[in-house]
């Protein structure tokens, strides 16, 4: 059988990098069945040899409050690895040991990968390996996961406990008198009942019980109600002791004693601090100036403002690749292929709606690339930190800012790696009300649309109109944000407890891996779904097609605008081929022939599904100023937001519209029945807060877990909208603007 | 010495841990990240909003907001 070693650890302690110097770039990202915790799975061989790593999250305990730690807790005790390796950062040991003492009261078999000894010794700070180990009775093995040093013996000792396959052992940690014979009391109640020991150590469960554990308790009470009311019962006795005599909880003095067994360890002379510890570590000296209150918040714009440089101007390159591929394969399809309906489907559903995607990958790497060296160089732990106090009051937390930024808070970002960055937010709820708003943000599709109506309607105050629209979107993003966190996900918020981790230098391996992970994951999930959206917001734009007789008589137009000139004329535009000059009334011919196009295309779509949804919403979206060509055009929207203005186009008969060029549309709106500055103004409300497109919702659901919130982001963020567009338009009817 | 909230605490003012006054998720992480009774901790620093603080404890940095400060009593000298 193969053997399974998990690695478990402190956050910041190396683990990840570790696993990466260990399997490489065999790796196998998926995620826990049921929650949102991802599995990472991977090989190391050696002497022909294969080993099944999981690298599980990083922790600093193992309660029941956070599904990291519950998620590592059962992996531990269903899938019984053979052995687990515990990162510990010698530099930070005392805290390190904390994890690594419930492990061993656990009776789980342990190697302890002592990892950073060399940033330890310029600390000042030298750990005897050799009495570590002795008085841990684990094997400890010296590591510098950075590169690689040390992994073959730490292997070497981890598969020698697998082999060796001894009982596991519990350690035994004295937690006073008062609990400890609590302990022992429960101990026996357990062991003769055999209470859940089938799965944990008897010691261990009682102190769950002790703990109140959520978890522990109720798999108690499900396996047994009499036992464990025996067990509370105890609890509840030493409890309401404790708080008699010395005014405390039972886990205050559990966790005090296990750090008290800790110092007590370290003091055997396992530390020897060479020198004094007070002096400023080169991090502190680094904080002093990042987080200092006037430097840090300009810095910090500027490292922000660099990530956005960075993404959006240098992805632009290899984005403008992938938009030539597809625009070739498009083009490509379409001169082999028959005219007609299969066409249409392989053209505009299936290669624009899939390229569309398929285009944002380079972005979404650069994007990661940039958000990877600030997590891994330890920079975002003091964004949020700086951060914190402003969006705490929106009910959010100050790793948000970041999802806000990709996303577009300065407008030109992209909401999809916008909702995959709210993935450094540890707590549920803020993730959760981060990524429900981090659409609301200005991405790089909407501005096409802005431009649009800007230039229709408001060209003289193009710069201020930009700055509304951006002002809008945050305070828009953080209102909602503030409401939905007092709503639908009301609830404490998650204690910020944070560590600042000491800044290092990333390694070029550990990013380039974290980048592929992800941008991968987008373009399996992402890439199967949207190809299914696509053919049916195709299908909604298609069908049904215009009935024959309408075909007919477009048909006819075009027989009796060829007839109206000579045989000469019809060849040479039959013959056209872009390279050579017109004459004048081939010229005119083509033009004729092209509205003539144009005027059926805008049949066909008001007569399509999309259309016939555009002309029944009318009734309600005048409310707002929208008549059914802005409606089929927001609806088109849903698949991009590029496209709102492509098939503004279409509706208006103006023929295929370049989004980057759309000159002749605002020229055509100002002048268009039902078109006002102020209906100008609720379409830029609209488009801002309204449902986000396919590919932000599929990461919305891969995000939060379920396709409730996709649903929900579409539904609600549609309702803000509208509401805020009526108010719009309403109230400035009223007041005659 | 006298017994003050770690919200009082001024910049590089250090101080022992005399208690956690708090049970709860926020207790036990508190704890969790080796904030017991008996504990050396100073203060580094601030963010600008003045909220959260950060502190040095056995050798690393931690952060907390200031109203979980407040259950957070310190003596200090």
């Amino acid at each position: 059988m193969e053997t399974t070693i998990a690695l478990a650890g402190n956050p910041n302690s190396g683990k990840t990098c570790l696993f990466n110097e260990l399997t490489g770039a065999r790796q196998h990202v998926g995620n826990y069945p049921g929650v949102t915790v991802e599995k990472k799975e991977g090989k190391y061989s050696r002497d022909g040899h294969t080993i099944h790593i999981v690298d599980l999250q990083g922790t600093y305990s193992l309660t029941a409050y956070s599904v990291e730690e519950v998620v590592a807790r059962d992996f531990l005790v269903n899938e019984r690895p053979g052995v687990v390796i515990d990162i510990v950062d010698a530099s930070n040991l005392e805290r390190n040991l904390y994890l690594t003492v419930q492990f061993l009261e656990m009776g789980i078999p342990l190697a302890i990968a002592l990892n950073m000894g060399d940033v330890a010794q310029k600390r000042g700070i030298d750990i005897d390996t050799k009495k570590l180990s002795t008085l841990l009775g684990v094997p400890v093995i010296p590591t510098i996961a950075r590169n690689g040093k040390g992994k073959d013996d730490l292997m070497k000792a981890a598969t020698r406990i697998v082999e060796e396959d001894t009982p596991r052992v519990p350690l035994i940690v004295s937690y006073g008198d008062d609990i400890d014979s609590a302990l022992l009391e429960m101990g026996e109640t357990i062991t003769t009942n055999a209470f859940l020991t089938e799965r944990y150590p008897a010691r261990w469960i009682a102190l769950k019980y002790l703990e109140r554990d959520e978890q522990i308790l109720s798999k108690g009470r499900e396996q047994d109600p009499a036992v464990s009311a025996r067990l509370e019962e105890i609890t509840a006795r030493v409890s309401e002791h404790l708080r008699k005599t010395l005014n405390t909880y039972p886990e205050v003095i559990i966790a005090d004693h296990r750090f008290g067994y800790i110092n007590a360890l370290v003091k055997q002379g396992v530390i020897k601090i060479r020198d004094n510890q007070e002096r400023l570590y080169a991090s502190d000296k680094i904080d002093k100036i990042v987080t200092n209150r006037f430097l840090g918040p300009i810095i910090m714009v500027g490292v922000l403002m660099g990530l956005y440089h960075f993404t959006f101007n240098y992805s632009e390159i290899p984005v403008g690749w992938f938009e030539g591929f597809f625009g070739w394969l498009g083009e490509t399809a379409s001169t082999h292929l028959p005219d007609g309906l299969l066409r249409s489907l392989i053209v505009s559903g299936i290669i624009d709606g899939v390229g569309g995607v398929l285009g944002f990958v380079p972005l979404i790497m650069f994007m990661f690339f940039g958000i990877a060296l600030l997590e891994d160089s330890g920079y975002l732990a003091r964004v949020a930190f700086m951060l914190d106090r402003v969006f705490r009051t929106f009910g959010l937390h100050g790793s948000s800012v970041m999802s806000y930024i990709v996303s577009g808070g300065i407008a030109g970002g992209c909401a999809v790696p916008g909702v995959m960055a709210a993935r450094t937010l540890k707590s549920r709820r803020e993730r959760l009300a981060t990524l429900l708003t981090a659409p609301f943000m200005n991405c790089g599709a909407k501005l096409p649309v802005f431009a649009l109506l800007i230039a229709a309607f408001f060209a003289e105050h193009e710069a201020a109109m930009m700055l509304i629209i951006t002002l809008s979107s945050w305070l828009g993003a953080l209102l909602v944000a503030k409401l939905l966190r007092s709503t639908v996900i009301r609830g404490e918020s998650m204690p910020f407890v944070m560590e600042l981790p000491p800044y290092r230098l990333p390694t070029f391996r550990g990013l380039a891996i974290h980048t592929w992970e992800r941008t991968w994951q987008y373009i399996k999930k992402a890439g199967t779904i949207i190809l299914g959206i696509s053919v049916i917001l195709w299908a909604m734009m298609t069908f049904p097609g215009l009935p024959d007789s309408t075909l007919q008589d477009f048909e006819y137009q075009r027989i009796a605008a060829r007839a109206a000139v000579s045989t000469e004329v019809n060849r040479e535009v039959d013959r056209y081929d872009e390279t050579t000059a017109l004459s004048d009334e081939a010229h005119n011919l083509k033009e004729r022939l092209m509205a003539i196009d144009s005027r059926e295309a805008e049949a066909g779509l008001r007569n399509s599904v999309a259309g016939r949804i555009g002309i029944a919403l009318e009734g309600i979206s005048r409310w707002a100023g929208f008549d059914w060509r802005t409606n089929i055009a927001l609806v088109g929207g849903l698949a991009a937001k590029e496209v709102v203005v492509s098939t503004l186009g279409t509706a208006y008969s103006l023929g295929e519209v370049d989004p980057e060029e759309d000159r002749a549309l605002s020229e055509i709106l100002p002048g268009s029945p039902g078109w006002s500055p102020l209906a100008a103004l609720s379409l830029i409300i609209f488009t801002i807060f309204y449902a986000p497109c396919f590919v932000t919702v599929v990461m919305i659901v891969r995000e939060s877990g379920s396709w409730k919130w996709g649903f929900f982001s579409m539904v609600f963020n549609t309702l803000v909208a509208f509401i805020l567009a009526v108010a719009i338009y309403q109230i400035g009817s009223l007041i005659g603007v | 010495m006298e017994k003050i909230s770690m919200r009082k605490m001024k910049e590089n003012q250090s101080g022992v841990i005399s208690a956690i006054k708090i049970g709860g998720e926020l207790g036990q992480r508190i704890r969790d990240m080796g904030l017991v009774a008996g504990t050396k901790v100073t203060v580094l620093g601030r963010a600008p909003l003045y909220d959260p603080v950060a502190l040095r404890v056995r050798g690393f940095t931690l952060t907390l907001r200031n109203n979980e400060a407040d259950h957070v009593e310190v003596e200090v000298e």
